[in-house]
């Protein structure tokens, strides 16, 4: 299991890889390395040449002063985890990395690494899509960026041309206050999930829903926005009742299906799992608000 | 495929001790000790990143060995299990803790989860049982069944913390 | 002297200061000068002919040495396969693989083509240039459809995929359905899972031209049957074949047979004359390396009002994959097992050995006995279910006494030696498994948990395990002129330690410290015959055969230094290291002195009859297996909407007789519960209906870690067996057989408010959520 040969090129600045990625003839870039180095050491990817973005210190870093939160892309799965502002900020980013592989693998592990890869089960496209980020995307010609919402295209293809770097994830935090959660099911702590649902839940001051947002994971290509639930749930004073109800939508839309997990499997545990998801997002909100 | 095989000389400091061979671009950092460096006490288990048996520090943070670019290491430190000896060649307190309760088999696996355990020890002199078993659920070992080697990580731990004491 | 001041104590291991530096030399570690290295053409079909393999472009490739096809190979490899390890007269077709396969392909993965490159990278590069222009043919991928009429034959020869019948019985089982008060009949169907030490296989080979001989390396568990394969294939002499294990990273199993690779390799190694190395790689090692459990059992019982069984009868199908290496032993030992702990009256079961386009089964931890045990046990639960019982109290009402032993099943076992079980106390077992759980308050706990919306259930397996299996293992055991003593044993080791328990056996004979014997195992050029590490039987056949060359040798030393000091040999004893005259301030002297004394030292003359050298050899040939037994109690937590499983406590009493090394014990049944704990609950590999394998990463195939696995709580009893010196019978696999049946029905037990049954393993949270769904539909 050795990867087919190629030749790797070393970017030290953004700008430098951006060059080396319109002039390459089948070229990938290389993050972390964490997903596309398995891919090529099986030779189920085979590529000429290999852009390593590792040694661009421009593309890391965590910036949380101000009213938006922007990660860069070759920013470390460990530093995001363990990153004190951002926790205290959107501690469900947070929660969700907890899920991400394992100490060896976070340690390597970038955040634009796994977004641009965009496995369907992966955690940190789902929380993007959970909190409406925007991905920036860097080539030759300059910069662009695309909303969540419109970025994968399909099965593992995300709205990112040859020739272009996926440089960073920007998103507005909810406000101090928020309830949220992730949970995903998977047989063994740090594997594919199953299933994944992360929530995000803000009360007004009559305790009913005036915000709600929930994302499943590893039911489809790529992250689902449950807007029909979320859009049930505004407006509405929190009850297992209602939880049920939003699981109960989520369960009914129609989800993947492969050699090892059937597609009712899969609807069932996300019913399961935003229901659990919701009460746990609320019951945190409330508890904020108490201490308000 | 590109014309020829593309290589290059990467220099890294393994086990303290500067290193420099040619080696493919293609090649892990894994195969590069082993094969390279002749380096053999890490081994590759899956080279898939799963098993973790690869494991190796890099300027002191746990990798897979076998899902990192030997180039990718250049002027790097990297430790490797045969770095984790005392200065003398004594064992280290989470070697002599794996000795003392039976926390290898084969032994297949250990290097991986040696230095995995080293770093993770160094950041968490505290760790109680639930944190190391999720700290070392990216090891996989066929022969134990764990027990030991957690006792083992919980003895070293407690080791460890006594001599930063004294 | 010989006192036990090791045996039986937690003797720190040899083998750790290698394994923990990074100095343990593993096959991939080898460094021969001008190595080259070896990747395979395999099949990407199930089942498939070919006519060409064009390797032109890939002998053309830099760094490429040779390609080879199955035509290429020696003229003495043309037309042979490798020689069948158990050969039994109910096999139809005794089909072993091809060294390369030369027309048809069985299972994916099969090889027909091997590349020889400066490089393993070089070499992969290459093998994917080969083509073959294969001819993908219908593949039978169940073991129960592939015996369906007009199911595709998994070999063209065949008109069927029969491989074997066998028709086990004792009883009259008639009457015993007749006189039944209850019939239960189920059906259970165990998966395939595989080994995977964390080493996969590998070997390298040396040819020198200067002695027509070879030096082999392979990560095996049976040196000998290797070397006894490349002799029957190369038609060599076995001074020419010299069969070496370096370190192995696990075997438990799988590396106990002997492979296509570790034929061609050799031969590579002398057409090129240059050291050729294959290190097999874990796809190679998930698509090639034997798998195992794959069975299905149609079974009935009879049981008297109380729960009593009067007979158990039935069906057995047994997948043997592809091809035959074990021929049909396992199935034999699946259907010897099942009877376990419990006195059967009568006892009818009707076995079909199925080729299938996978992979070959061959013996996996537990070898067919977790299959038998998990129908057994399953059974047991059943009855209880039944007749409204408790499943401990109706084991109980079956139960083998202690005064029952020997034992005579009524069976003949694989070794052709009744099923004699020969010592034991099976209800004190469970008994004692039962208080350690604390079966006794778990009613009261469950009912508890319930009230909280929380599921955990418990379950039991017993089982009876036939170890250490003849025919023998050697030992040689010599004093060195160094003084040291050292242990020769041909028993390949794969991380049980067999180093420190020869040697703790040897160092109480010998009157030395464990530290001062060295032990050099699994190398057919120490000990000309061997069997191999398997049915946990290494220390009962060379453990034995260390005590005995040890008191023999032990014998010869004081006899030597009798004659020396002109005293009875009676007046001398062994002291550390040496022999010296008893009383105070005795003469003595060293084994080192000794040693040169008696290995030639020139006007040394030998007292009469004492043949030269301090070395003696023996053969330790038991003369039946020995029957280690056990009682594990489970108790597990599901989660019932997502069916999630945890395994919240693991309790173990294990029998094996006299124990050596309690910590190596405890290591072995830890470990062998954590591979149980993956049959139960994790580890299946899957494959389509084309016998395409679809679970080939450890992403797919899920082993259990650190976080799944719990501490088990071991309790150790010890009947020692009478069959042979120390006493002990065999511990390595007794950890994994019941497992899977424990935790099964501690799954069960916890679904109890649903009412569902639990009839196949591992058992997946997706089934657990159909399982339920289909009761509550059921019941509304």
């Amino acid at each position: 299991m050795k990867p087919a040969p190629f030749t790797y090129h070393r970017a030290e600045t953004l700008t430098q890889a951006a060059d080396m990625a319109a002039s390459l003839e089948n070229a990938r870039l290389l993050s972390g390395g964490q997903s596309l180095m398995p891919m090529m050491n099986l030779r189920y990817v085979a590529v000429d040449h290999l852009i390593d973005l590792n040694p661009v210190a421009e593309l890391a870093g965590v910036s949380v002063d101000g009213p938006r939160i922007t990660i860069g892309g070759m920013t470390r799965q460990r530093a995001v985890l363990e990153h004190d502002g951002l926790a205290e900020r959107c501690p469900i980013i947070q929660e969700a990395l907890s899920f991400v592989g394992h100490v060896q693998t976070r340690n390597r592990g970038t955040v634009g690494g796994s977004l641009a890869h965009l496995d369907p089960a992966a955690e940190l496209p789902g929380m993007a899509a959970l909190l409406d980020a925007e991905i920036t995307i860097t080539s030759k010609d300059g910069t662009r960026t695309v909303a969540m919402a419109d970025y994968p295209l399909g099965y593992m293809t995300p709205d990112i041309n040859e020739g272009e770097i996926l440089s960073a994830v920007a998103f507005d935090p909810w406000p101090q206050g928020h309830g949220w959660d992730f949970r995903e099911f998977a047989q063994r702590h740090g594997d594919f999930a199953m299933a994944g649902v992360g929530s995000l839940i803000l009360l007004n001051g009559a305790g009913k829903i005036a915000r709600a947002a929930v994302v499943l994971i590893g039911v489809d290509d790529g992250p689902v926005r449950l807007t029909e639930a979320e859009d049930m749930l505004c407006g509405e004073t929190p009850s297992e009742d209602l939880f049920r109800a939003a699981g109960a939508l989520a369960a009914g839309r129609p989800m993947a299906s492969d050699a090892l997990v059937t597609e009712a499997y899969r609807q069932h545990l996300a019913g399961v799992l935003v229901r659990r998801s919701l009460a746990n997002a609320y019951s945190r909100a409330a508890k904020e608000m108490s201490h308000a | 495929m590109p014309d020829g095989l593309s290589k290059r000389t990467v220099s890294v400091t393994v086990n303290g001790q500067d290193m420099t061979a040619e080696v493919e671009d293609r090649y892990s950092l894994a195969d590069f000790l082993r094969h390279a460096l002749g380096l053999t006490g890490t081994h590759l288990g899956c080279e898939h990143g799963v098993c973790g048996a690869c494991t190796v520090l890099v300027d002191g943070e746990a990798v897979r060995g076998c899902l990192m670019l030997a180039v990718q290491a250049e002027g790097c430190a990297v430790t490797t299990i045969e770095g984790l000896a005392n200065g003398d060649g004594s064992l280290s307190p989470l070697q002599q803790a794996f000795m003392d309760n039976h926390g290898l088999q084969c032994g297949f696996c250990t290097p991986g989860i040696l230095t995995t355990l080293t770093a993770y020890l160094r950041d968490h002199p505290n760790a109680d049982e639930p944190a190391l078993r999720e700290a070392l659920s990216g090891n996989i070992c066929r022969c134990t069944g764990y027990d030991t080697i957690v006792r083992a990580a919980l003895a070293a731990a407690e080791t460890l913390r006594e001599g930063a004491k004294a | 002297m010989s006192s036990t001041a090791f045996v039986g104590q937690r003797v720190k291991r040899l083998e750790d200061p290698d394994l923990l530096t990074g100095r343990g030399q593993f096959l991939d570690d080898l460094k021969l000068p001008g190595l080259l290295e070896a990747a395979f053409v395999r099949s990407p079909f199930a089942h498939a002919t070919f006519t060409e393999v064009d390797a032109a472009e890939a002998r053309a490739m830099p760094g490429v040495h040779a390609v080879l096809t199955a035509k290429d190979l020696p003229p003495e490899m043309q037309g042979k396969r490798i020689l069948l390890q158990v050969p039994h007269p109910e096999i139809t077709y005794s089909v072993t693989q091809e060294p390369l396969a030369s027309e048809e392909v069985c299972f994916v993965g099969e090889a027909v083509a091997v590349v020889i490159a400066d490089s393993r990278h070089l070499a992969e590069d290459a093998a994917e240039r080969v083509i073959v222009d294969w001819e993908p043919l219908a593949a039978a991928g169940h073991c129960e459809t592939a015996l369906k009429p007009g199911a595709p034959v998994v070999h063209s020869c065949m008109t069927d995929n029969i491989a074997g019948r066998l028709n086990l019985a004792f009883g009259d089982v008639d009457a015993a359905f007749r006189n039944a008060a209850h019939v239960i009949k189920e059906r259970y169907e165990p998966h395939r899972g595989t080994g995977h030490p964390m080493e996969c296989r590998g070997v390298a080979a040396v040819y020198d031209l200067t002695g027509d001989a070879f030096r082999i390396w392979s990560s095996t568990q049976t040196p000998h049957n290797t070397q006894r394969a490349l002799v029957d294939m190369f038609g060599l002499s076995e001074d020419n074949v010299r069969v070496i294990t370096p370190d192995v990273g696990g075997g438990f199993g799988p590396k106990n047979q002997v492979y296509p690779e570790e034929l061609v390799i050799p031969a590579v190694a002398r057409l090129l004359g240059r050291p050729v190395k294959w290190a097999e790689d874990r796809r190679e090692h998930f698509l090639t390396t034997t798998q195992e459990r794959d069975q299905v059992w149609d079974v009935s019982a009879a049981v008297d009002k109380d729960g009593k069984f009067l007979g158990v009868k039935g069906t057995l199908t047994h997948d043997a994959g592809a091809y035959l290496p074990w021929g049909i032993i396992m199935p034999y030992i699946s259907a010897t097992t099942l009877p376990g702990p419990y006195k059967l009256p009568a006892y009818k079961m009707a076995v079909t050995v199925a080729f299938t386009n996978l992979v070959p089964t061959t013996p996996l931890r537990g070898a067919g006995r977790p299959q038998a045990v998990f129908a057994m046990e399953r059974l047991m639960d059943a009855v209880a279910k039944e007749l409204n019982l408790d499943p401990a109290e109706v084991r109980r009402r079956n139960f083998i006494q202690a005064s029952d032993m020997p034992y005579d099943m009524g069976l003949t076992y694989r070794d052709g030696a009744p099923v004699m079980y020969d010592t034991g106390d099976y209800p004190e077992a469970q008994a004692q498994a039962l208080a350690k759980a604390g079966y006794d308050d778990f009613p009261a706990r469950q009912k508890a948990a319930l009230a909280e919306g929380r599921h955990i259930g418990i379950g039991i397996g017993n089982y009876v395990e036939g170890t250490g299996l003849g025919p023998f293992e050697g030992a040689t055991v010599r004093i060195l002129t160094n003084g040291r003593v050292a242990i020769y044993t041909g028993a390949a080791a794969a991380g049980q330690a067999h180093r420190t328990t020869l040697a703790q056996i040897c160092a109480d004979e010998m009157g030395v410290n464990v530290t001062d014997i060295d032990v050099v195992g699994g190398d057919t050029g120490v000990m000309p015959r061997g069997a191999g590490t398997y049915a946990s039987r290494i220390t009962v056949n060379a453990g034995s055969s260390v005590r005995q060359a040890s008191a023999e040798l032990r014998g010869k030393a004081l006899a030597l230094a009798a004659a020396k000091f002109d005293v009875k040999p009676e007046d001398v004893e062994l002291t550390y290291g040496a022999v010296r005259i008893k009383g105070e301030q005795g003469d003595s002297i060293s084994f080192e002195e000794l040693a040169k004394m008696t290995s030639g030292m020139p006007g040394y003359a030998l007292p009469k009859g004492v043949k030269p050298d301090l070395e003696t050899s023996g053969y330790f040939t038991p003369p039946q297996a020995t029957y280690s037994n056990g009682s594990h109690v489970a108790e597990v937590e599901v989660d019932a909407e997502t069916g999630q499983i945890t395994i919240l406590k693991y309790t173990v009493v294990h029998d094996c007789g006299t124990v050596i090394n309690p910590m190596l014990v405890d290591g072995q049944v830890q470990g062998g519960v954590a591979h149980g704990i993956g049959n139960a609950v994790l580890e299946r590999m899957v494959f389509d209906e084309d016998a395409n394998p679809l679970t080939t990463t450890f992403a797919d195939y899920l082993m259990p870690t650190a976080e799944i696995v719990p501490d088990c709580d071991i309790v150790h009893m010890e009947s020692p067996t009478p069959l042979n010196p120390l006493g002990a019978k065999g511990a390595g696999e007794g950890g994994t057989i019941p497992a899977p049946a424990a935790i099964v029905a501690a799954v069960e037990n916890a679904l109890m408010p649903f009412g569902l049954r639990i009839t196949d393993c591992p058992i997946t949270p997706q089934r657990i959520v159909e399982l339920i769904r289909d009761a509550e539909q059921q019941n509304s």
